[in-house]
Parts: structure tokens; sequence; C-alpha cells
């Protein structure tokens, strides 16, 4: 991270502690900290999408599915078998992980509207496991009985004590990300992006590292989903579905594809949007997103970041 | 390798043992034969030429060596070791690199970076080193850009690591291609076409700074329009002709060969660039 | 229902969803042919041209012939408008961007219809009455004759048109190669706005003609359109007699697994073709290799 960075890093994560006490202390929007929760945890997921598509130029539509994966396994292993909940995220996290390295190999071989597509079939055949797999999964009627995370014995069930521990992972997420993007590694990413021959000619290999952000994307996803599975305790195919893979490339577009600031604010904006301001709207608010995802690639191609000033940064957003 | 190698070398056609040899390379598209018999030994420590009209081969025979493309047919040795049908990253690894003929920068990462990038084969460290920032990572990142900076000085553009490779002009582009060609710590590079859109005064310095890289010990392949600039700085030229070798020699040869002169169908040899290339 | 029958009975239900996915397939690759956009829509036209003829025969009483005709142009139109309003505005952009524009479409579509018809899935009268003919013992509805008889016709006419008309062979240029179609003084601009006009008429006409054996809901698009995509890719994307083999084939896979192996995964058979198509023969079936490295995937 530059120094640019470290200051707004700063300045978000003093905000972010504070916003419990002053949120708790006027009604009217008291209830924004449970709201807060999910966009810490849907800052995860687009983190590693960020780093994806942003970065290293890959579109997955499949982040719903290993966001499903992970929260299902966090769900079945504690409901099912009686597991702790924090063994069970790691679980979650390889399982996610192992999966992506099956898909990502012959799918990373494609590119653009093709890449596109697989994700998207891939996203809706584990969307229809999810619903078939009854035993397991509880169906279309949901998983329930899910214990709430517990830490060192505590039972983690205040929104407030959820709140610290989901926004303190995001940030670990966010500064691991910065220190990739600014690294060997993150280069050979962009690199990749830009000028993926070239990448390759000067000793990058592009397919290993398309497939190491492909799944290191999918075990930040399967961690938001544990996070996501004990918050609520109760699991429902619907989450996990194409609209939430959608829902997750819009709020990195929203914010800014290149950019990890841009990727959290995206998400914070988005959840609430969806979960504060479109209530009134009901089941209408897919045209709501239809709307701004048409608007922002139209118009917007590089997110509300880009009404920002740069920094001096000459490489402007790592 | 010898530091400095001189001419003299270059004149008796095969001193020195071979860096790289090409045996029998045949490249089909389609049904268009793009390649076809190239034998060919580059021999180290000297600047080789690739020169033929347009569609020679001379770009094709360069994905073959860099790896871009698998010849249809036969084989290329680096040191020995057979190379074609590996993938481009790993012949960089094992000490080949290259420039394109359009410049393939990095646009929107910074002068620096590109070169940074170019060091990625001869560096480790991964995901985990880099997102924990373990202290192995961090001294190999201090590294980077050390030697990064050094190969941008020794192209003389230092001054301008900060800026977005993008914004260069094109000259500067070309050179910065060679400079993060160099990065990758080569035995050999593959220069496509570096003087194409310069003016003179540029190709003259682009001249020196070949020199001053054979000079490092780096074999330079060099494909090239501008004859005045082959001819003045080539030990060996290799000459294609609609993808088969014509002849190859010192340019003092090259150039008396009457074989050439008709391949070129009247174009001098010795005309400036803007009357020989295309 | 022995299982002599049950076999016949499912060759016609997969022959006739199969169908469907041909006319998807096809309107893929009318408008890839012409500007190499994959239009992540296409499933939408389907939903939309179903629920337009229901519209118009429920609603304002249309027979069906008349209601039939009136689907496939509206729905010709939301064709048009979404690339003369939306995509001709970013032609320009990165496919990352149409990727993502063609979805933001999809879901005001499907927006727009759950606005309009709700959740409920909606049915039309079969185009003509009548008692299923039985053949071998199983059924075969009258309506499955009708989508078998328009996949036909559409086929039959596009061929026509490709080789035989002057706009249809222009199409075809600008897919060879836009810069010297443009150069030879075709009109590539109108030629894709005819493309996606072409490609939404088709997906109407589908819709329309498999809504009496299907019924029709807003959410139908996506599916629809990724099996679609599906047939276009298994038979080669651009390919059009390659888009009809692979979707009867796709359908009949499909139906195949739903009576033998599991009703509930019958939906991911035409998915995992999908993936194996992708991952293994991106070029397709009927596709060439050589043609297919100099596409964008």
């Amino acid at each position: 991270m530059q120094k640019r960075d470290w200051l707004i890093f700063l300045a978000v994560a003093v905000f972010l502690a504070i916003f419990p006490f002053i949120a708790a202390r006027i009604s009217a929007i008291s209830h924004y900290i449970d709201i807060m929760v999910f966009a810490g945890i849907f800052s995860i997921v687009s983190l590693g999408l960020c780093m994806l598509m942003g970065y290293a130029g890959q579109v997955s539509m499949a982040q719903a599915a290993f966001f499903g994966i992970g929260a299902y396994t966090s769900g079945i292993l504690t409901s099912h078998f009686h597991w702790h909940p924090l063994p069970a995220i790691p679980i979650g996290c390889l399982l996610s992980a192992a999966v992506a390295w099956l898909v990502g190999v012959p799918a990373l071989r494609l590119k653009g509207h093709y890449l596109a597509m697989a994700t998207l079939g891939f996203g809706e055949i584990v969307h229809i496991v999810l619903n078939q797999e009854v035993e397991w999964t509880g169906g279309p009627s949901g998983l329930v009985d899910i214990p709430s995370l517990k830490i060192l014995g505590v039972r983690i069930s205040s929104e407030e004590a959820w709140y610290y521990i989901v926004w303190t992972a995001a940030l670990c997420t966010l500064i691991f990300c910065f220190n990739v993007l600014r690294s060997r590694v993150g280069r050979a990413l962009r690199a990749i992006h830009e000028e993926e021959t070239a990448a390759d000619a000067m000793g990058v290999p592009t397919a290993r590292f398309k497939l190491q952000v492909f799944v290191l994307s999918a075990v930040l996803a399967a961690i938001a989903g544990s996070f996501y599975t004990h918050y609520v305790t109760f699991l429902n195919p619907g989450t996990f579905d194409l609209m939430w893979s959608i829902r997750f490339v819009l709020m990195v577009m929203l914010g800014g594809v290149q950019s990890l600031w841009g990727a959290v604010l995206g998400t914070v904006l988005l959840t609430f949007i969806g979960n504060e301001w479109l209530r009134v709207f009901a089941d209408f608010d897919i045209l709501v997103y239809g709307a701004i995802l048409l608007l922002v690639a139209l118009f917007l191609p590089d997110g509300l970041v880009s009404i920002f000033p740069k920094g001096r940064s000459a490489s402007g957003n790592v | 390798m010898s530091a400095e190698s001189p001419i003299s070398a270059a004149v008796d056609g095969q001193a020195g043992p071979p860096l790289l040899e090409l045996k029998d390379v045949q490249m089909m598209f389609g049904g268009v034969m793009a390649l076809r018999g190239v034998n060919h030994r580059v021999i180290a420590g000297r600047i080789n030429s690739v020169i033929g009209p347009n569609g020679a081969g001379k770009t094709t025979l360069f994905n073959c060596i860099s790896g871009l493309l698998k010849p249809t047919e036969g084989g290329v040795y680096l040191d020995g070791e057979r190379i074609d049908g590996l993938p481009p990253h790993r012949i960089a690894q094992m000490g080949v690199s290259r420039t394109f003929q359009h410049v393939a920068l990095f646009k929107h990462m910074t002068v620096l970076e590109n070169v940074m990038v170019g060091r990625h084969p001869r560096t480790r460290s991964g995901f985990l080193a880099a997102g924990f920032r373990f202290p192995g990572m961090r001294r190999e990142e201090g590294l980077i850009r050390e030697e990064a900076l050094s190969h941008l000085e020794f192209v003389g553009m230092g001054d301008l690591a900060d800026i977005p490779a993008g914004s260069l002009p094109l000259g500067k582009q070309k050179i910065l291609e060679i400079a993060r060609a160099l990065a990758t710590g080569p035995k050999l590079v593959l220069l496509d076409e570096p003087a194409g859109g310069l003016n003179m005064k540029e190709t003259e310095e682009l001249g020196e700074l070949i020199q001053r890289v054979c000079g490092k010990g780096v074999t330079v392949l060099l494909v090239e329009h501008d004859m005045n600039l082959v001819m003045d700085i080539s030990h060996h030229i290799l000459v294609l002709y609609f993808g088969e070798p014509l002849t190859e020699g010192p340019p003092s040869e090259v150039k008396a060969n009457p074989a050439v002169i008709r391949a070129y169908l009247g174009e001098s040899l010795t005309d400036p660039p803007a009357a020989s290339s295309k | 229902m022995d299982f002599g029958a049950g076999w016949v009975q499912y060759l016609f239900s997969g022959l006739t969803t199969g169908a469907i996915y041909a006319l998807v397939a096809i309107g893929y690759n009318i408008i890839y042919n012409v500007t190499e956009v994959i239009n992540f829509a296409q499933g939408e036209f389907v939903m939309l041209g179903g629920l337009m003829a229901v519209f118009f025969v429920g609603t304002l009483h249309f027979p069906i012939p008349a209601a039939f005709v009136c689907a496939v142009l509206t729905v010709s139109c939301v064709g048009l408008a979404m690339d003369r309003f939306v995509l001709s505005r970013a032609r320009n952009k990165s496919v990352l961007s149409l990727i993502i524009i063609t979805i933001a479409v999809s879901i005001l579509l499907k927006g727009a219809a759950m606005f309009e018809w709700g959740k409920d899935p909606y049915t039309l009268p079969p185009f003509t009455q009548g008692e299923p003919i039985t053949i071998f013992g199983a059924a075969l509805q009258l309506q499955a004759l009708w989508v078998l008889g328009i996949v036909a016709l559409v086929v039959v006419l596009l061929s026509i048109f490709f080789h035989r008309s002057m706009y249809g062979k222009a199409m075809l240029a600008c897919a060879d190669n836009p810069r010297a179609a443009r150069l030879s003084g075709i009109p590539v601009r109108q030629m894709v706005l005819l493309s996606f006009l072409l490609s939404a008429g088709i997906g109407a006409a589908a819709g329309a003609v498999i809504t009496p054996i299907s019924l029709m809901e807003y959410d139908r698009g996506a599916l629809l359109g990724l099996k679609g995509f599906g047939a276009a890719a298994l038979g080669g994307l651009g390919q059009f007699f390659g888009a009809l083999a692979a979707g009867l084939f796709l359908g009949l896979a499909e139906s195949f697994c739903a009576g033998y192996l599991s009703s509930g995964y019958k939906d991911a058979v035409a998915l995992l073709l999908l993936l194996m198509v992708l991952f293994f023969k991106p070029e397709g079936l009927f596709g060439s290799r050589e043609a297919a490295k100099l596409k964008r995937f």
C-alpha cells in the first residue's frame, strides 16, 4: 500500500470503528449495523472478484456458487454433523478451492464471452445441486438449525460483535489484496490483463496465475459464505443463484472494477440499496439493479472511484 | 561468452558454438507454407540479423523461436536443448526474450513496472508471500526494483521510470521493450523491427544500444527493414525469401549477392528506410 | 406405459424442446455472425415472445395466428431497440462491458416481464385443437408438430435469405470482414440492426409456439438462453445447421435423462454438455478449429 492508500485506510478504519456507536444512538439508523454486517461479508467476495476481474481481466459469473459452496459446507458440517463452526470454515475454503481448480483449469483457457458463459453454466449447475440434494441442503425449503459462530467458547450473537469480526476480516482481506497487487504477483496479473502474449513471452506463466487468482477469489467467496451462514443461521438456494453472481459483479463494477477501494465502496452502496433503499420496490428491485448495471456499463465504465481525483501514484490504481 | 565480440569472429562463418540452432524448421498455416526448410545457427555473442521482403516469414520465425507458435516440423535448439513446443514462459526462463513488431507494452503500468515484469522469470515469491509480505519477498521486491532501474538506466530511460508506458512516444516505447526484454536476463534477445517508426536520430541511437546489448554478452537476433542499420551493426545476416533461406553470411557478402538483390526486386539495399521498408 | 412407448414419448418431447433450443441457438448465431457479440439477453426474447402472445390472445382476444405474428413483431422491435438505443452506444468498448450490457438488458427485460405479468406461469391454447396423435403407444401433441414445423420453416427461410437474397449475402459479408464489407458499400449499421431484429423475432417465435406445451413465466429466459447457447456452441458458433442438429441433440439428451435418470437434474444435463463443449471442444462439432482461433474466445 502506498501512503495515500494508508491514509484512506486509516480514515475508513476509524470510521468503521466508531460507526456502531453513532448508529446505536440514532434509532432511525440503528439497523444500519445489521446491513453493514452484510456489506462486510459481501466485501470479502467482491475483493476477490475485483482481483480476478479488474486486475487479471478474467470474468466470473459464478461467485455466488463459490459463496454457496462455503456457506453450505459450513451449514451442513455444523447442523448435520454438529461440528464446531471454526474448523468448518477452512473445510469450506478447501472444497471451494478444489472446485475452482477443477473448473478453472479448462475454463480459464477461454476468453471473454465464452468464459462468462462457462462460469454462468457452472454457477447454474451448483444452484441446481443445492436445490436437488434435499437430504443434505434442505433443497428449496432451506437449511435450518445452523448454530451461530463460537470463538473461544463465547457465542457471537450480537450484531455489534459480528460487525467488528466481519469488518476486521474484510479489512485484512483488503490489505492482503493490496499487498498482492503491489508485488511481483500483482504486476504479473495486470500484465496478463493488458497483453497476455507479451506477459507470457516475458516469462509469466499466464495459465498458472489466472488459475491461482481464480482459486483465491473462490476461497475468499467461501470464507464470506461461512460468515454468512453463521450470521443468518438459515440457508436457502435463492441466495446463491445467477442473480447473486450478477449482483457481485455489479458491486465491483459500480465502485470501479480496477480499484479495491471501489469494490468495497460499491459493495456497501449496493448492499444498502438492496436492503434498505429499495425495500419499497420489493421484488421489482431487479429492475433497479438492471438499470444501475446498464448505466454503469454505458456511462461509468471505471466506476464511482473514477469520479474522485487520482493520487499521485503513477500506477493510479494500486 | 566473451564480453566483447570481435567482428573477426563474425566474418569467419561458423566460429564458436551455436547458441540457437534451427533444424529444418517448417511452419504451415492452413495450406500456406510460411517457413520451409530453415536451417540456421545463431552463434553466441554476435548480432545476427534476419532480412527479407515482406511476407518472407521473419516474424513467424521469431514466433517459432519464442514459443508463440509451434513449428509444424523441425526443431529449435537452445544450447543443444530442444525448445520448440515449450510454452513461451518456459522458453523465456531458459534465456530467450523478445520485443514485438507491434509494441506490446503493458500500457497502463508505469515504465518501471513494465521492466519489473521482465524480472519475473528470475524471481519467485507467490501469492502468500506477497499477500503477507514475508521478509524474503520484501527483499526480493527491493532487488527487482533496483535491477529494473539499472536496466532502464542502461537504455537511458532512468528519468522516465514513473510515467505510464502508454504515454511514451513510439520511439521510447520501442526502447522500453528492449529494456523489458533485457530484464528477463536472456542469453538471446529477439528484436522484431525495433527501428520501425523511428526517425533517423532515434535509429542511430538504437543501433548503438543494440551494440551495447551485444557488448554485455547478450546475443542478438534482429529482424529489421532498415537496411542501413542492419548492414552497419550485424555480424551475420540470414536472408529469407518466401519462407526459405536464400543465403547467409556477413553483411558485405550478402549485400553483393545477386540473388538477394533480385529478391528485393530492385529495392536498393543501401537506400534510406523510407524506400526499403514497405 | 411400457418401455417402448416411454422411449418414443421421450423422443417426442426431446425433439420438441430441442427444436426450441435450436431456435435460440440460431438467434445467437445471427447476432454473433454480424457483430461478434454474444447476446446474453437471447433467452429473454423467448420469454417475451411467449408472454406477448399470451397478452395478445388473453387480453386483446386476438386470434392465435394474429397474436403469433404480433408477438414476433413486438419482440423484434425490442431487439431492434436494444441495439439502436443501448448496444450501439457502447460498440467500441471492451468485451467485458458488452457482456455486462447484454446481461443488464436481460435483467431489465426479466424485471419488466415480472412487473407486467407477475410471477405466475401463463399458458396459451394450442394452435390447432384436436386429440394427440398416437404413435407406437406414445402421444404426440399437435402443438409439437407446430413447433417442429415452425423450426423447419425458420431454417428454410433463413437459408434462402442468406444464400439467395442480397440482404442475406450482405449480412454474411459483414460477418466475414466488416471493414471490407463497409468499403464495398454494405451498410454495416443496418445489417447489425437487422441481425438484432431477426434474432429477437426468431426467439419470440420460439417462445410463442412453445408456450401452449410448457407454459411461460418471467424467469425462464436465463436457463433457455444458457441451454440455447449450449446448442450454439456445440454446433459451432455461427453454424446454422450445426445449431439445429445440436439443439435437437441437447433436447433429446435432456428428455432421456429426465425419463431414465433423474428429472430434478434434467436442467443440469444441458449445462454439463455446455461446459464439456466449452472446455474440450470450444469450436463445436461442426466449426473449424482454424476459424475458431481467429475468434475472440
